[in-house]
């Protein structure tokens, strides 16, 4: 679960980013986070994954506060996070197989159930045939998919994805959309950041605006 | 515990791909540091070499004894006697005054002079041999000996023994802080070398953090990296000095040869060989740890 108590986050010099939020996401849900560009989504993520910490108020995950997470803590926090970047943050000096190698290898995974899972994860994006490619051989919505396996490869209990669809073409977007819904059938809490209205359209929507959550 | 070994098994292949990866970086690094550990070592091996040397040197230590002209033969019995039971006396040679007034008139030209002397102007002597050769302990036993009733003089012969323990003390000193300001520049290399690698590398760190890498799993490789380079080094310094011991060991039995000497030179101990090693890579991996922590706390 997840919750954001009156969370407000502010970059010097005294821009507001998020002012106030308040929000509950029960585990298993999947929501959309909706809203222009510069509305606060990403910060919204960068919190909850405590890359950032609020200024004000509290983020809570599984019952956690962050704010009080000790640095130690935080790589077991992230464990259990699956995130998906704007810019993907793909290693390019290695092959499809072993960017989706890294949490496992993180997490101290043996090395043939390592390879099953990895395995599994790019086969359920469709990049199997691709795990020796480099990222760079890749198309931009492979890359993308790319992206989805490595986050979710070590099996979290949450998604976050930031834009995980942009640059994308209509089609390529569906089946990325088509991939989380897969995850969140398997109880996975996913949410999504996206300025695409026509995403998830069944999907509960938190709608920022200017920092606001409306 | 499997898992943990398997992670730090990892941590040195990497370490092991990134040394080789860039050898002739790895090349320069591993000679600057071989060099830096060269001198000091080579410092040791002369050391070592220079005591044993010395101490081959310090058996003839003595102390001269000298009797007043008016000690008849009882008194310079008595004494012998005293000198002989004396604990920290080893050896003792007498010399009486007319030995020595027949050594000096077998030299040219001092006969003549003898000659013309109204009486023998040489002391019953005695050459002490002391138990302990250090120069306290010969200091110690001459003042003693000063207060034997009817000894004139005595002289001490280990002046040269305390400049030599005072040069040999100066030596080392030398080369412990010449040690002491390369393995400063050693920590500095190491320290340098990871900060580039991680420079290099920080993309992949930053992955990592945000993928649920803990500090020590993305510090682990440069520490290990930083410990291989510098016991890479310590191995150059060792066959440097080494080389050049070997290289230098018939000259200086030669040397030795034309002042009489047998004289051997000897390569660095075990144990030095060591410490040499040991401490190359626990610099190296210590230059590595400050460069991680310099980052790792700063991002």
């Amino acid at each position: 679960m997840i919750r954001l108590d009156a969370v407000g986050k502010r970059y010097p010099p005294g821009i507001d980013a998020l002012v106030d939020v308040s929000v509950e996401i029960a585990d298993g849900e999947l929501v959309v986070l909706a809203g222009h560009s510069g509305a606060g989504k990403s910060t919204l993520l960068r919190l909850i994954a405590a890359i950032e910490l609020p200024t004000r108020g509290a983020v809570l995950v599984n019952g956690q506060n962050l704010s009080k997470l000790k640095r130690r803590a935080v790589p077991y926090l992230r464990r259990n996070l699956g995130l998906i970047f704007q810019d993907q943050k793909l290693l390019f000096d290695r092959s499809v197989f072993d960017n989706v190698m890294l949490p496992l290898a993180i997490a101290g995974f043996a090395p043939a159930e390592a390879k099953r899972r990895v395995q599994a994860a790019l086969d359920k994006v469709g990049l199997l045939a691709r795990e020796k490619a480099l990222p760079i051989m890749l198309s931009g919505g492979e890359q993308q998919r790319l992206a989805i396996a490595r986050a979710v490869v070590g099996r979290p209990g949450i998604v976050l994805a930031d834009e995980p669809t942009a640059h994308l073409d209509t089609e390529t977007a569906a089946d990325v959309a088509r991939i989380f819904l897969e995850f969140q059938q398997v109880g996975t809490t996913v949410l999504v950041a996206t300025y695409d209205n026509a995403l998830f359209p069944s999907a509960r929507r938190l709608r920022l605006d200017h920092g606001h959550l409306l | 515990m499997r898992i943990w070994l398997l992670n730090h098994r990892n941590a040195i292949v990497l370490a092991l791909r990134r040394l080789t990866v860039a050898p002739l970086n790895s090349l320069l690094s591993t000679l600057a540091i071989g060099i830096a550990l060269a001198l000091p070592a080579g410092g040791e091996l002369l050391l070592a070499n220079a005591a044993k040397l010395s101490a081959g040197m310090a058996a003839p230590a003595q102390i001269s004894v000298f009797m007043d002209l008016q000690a008849d033969q009882r008194t310079v019995a008595e004494t012998d006697k005293q000198l002989r039971q004396h604990a920290g006396v080893k050896t003792v040679r007498f010399v009486s005054r007319q030995e020595t007034l027949a050594r000096m008139r077998a030299k040219e030209g001092l006969a003549e002079v003898i000659d013309m002397l109204p009486t023998n102007p040489f002391p019953d002597a005695f050459i002490v041999g002391p138990g302990d050769d250090q120069p306290q302990a010969m200091e110690a036993l001459a003042a003693e000996l000063r207060r034997l009733r009817h000894v004139e003089h005595v002289q001490l012969d280990s002046a040269w023994i305390r400049r030599l323990d005072a040069a040999m003390r100066l030596a080392r000193m030398l080369v412990a802080s010449l040690a002491g300001l390369l393995g400063l520049g050693l920590v500095a290399i190491a320290f340098n070398t990871i900060r580039l690698q991680i420079v290099s590398g920080r993309a992949e760190i930053e992955v990592s953090r945000l993928l649920g890498a803990t500090d020590g799993y993305i510090g682990r490789p440069f520490q290990y990296f930083g410990f291989l380079q510098g016991l890479a080094g310590g191995a150059a310094a060792w066959l440097m000095v080494t080389g050049i011991a070997w290289w230098l060991h018939a000259p200086v039995a030669d040397l030795a040869q034309a002042y009489g000497m047998e004289f051997i030179l000897q390569p660095l101990a075990a144990s030095d060989s060591a410490v040499l090693l040991a401490v190359a890579a626990a610099l190296g991996w210590l230059g590595a740890t400050l460069s991680l922590r310099q980052y790792l706390r700063g991002a």
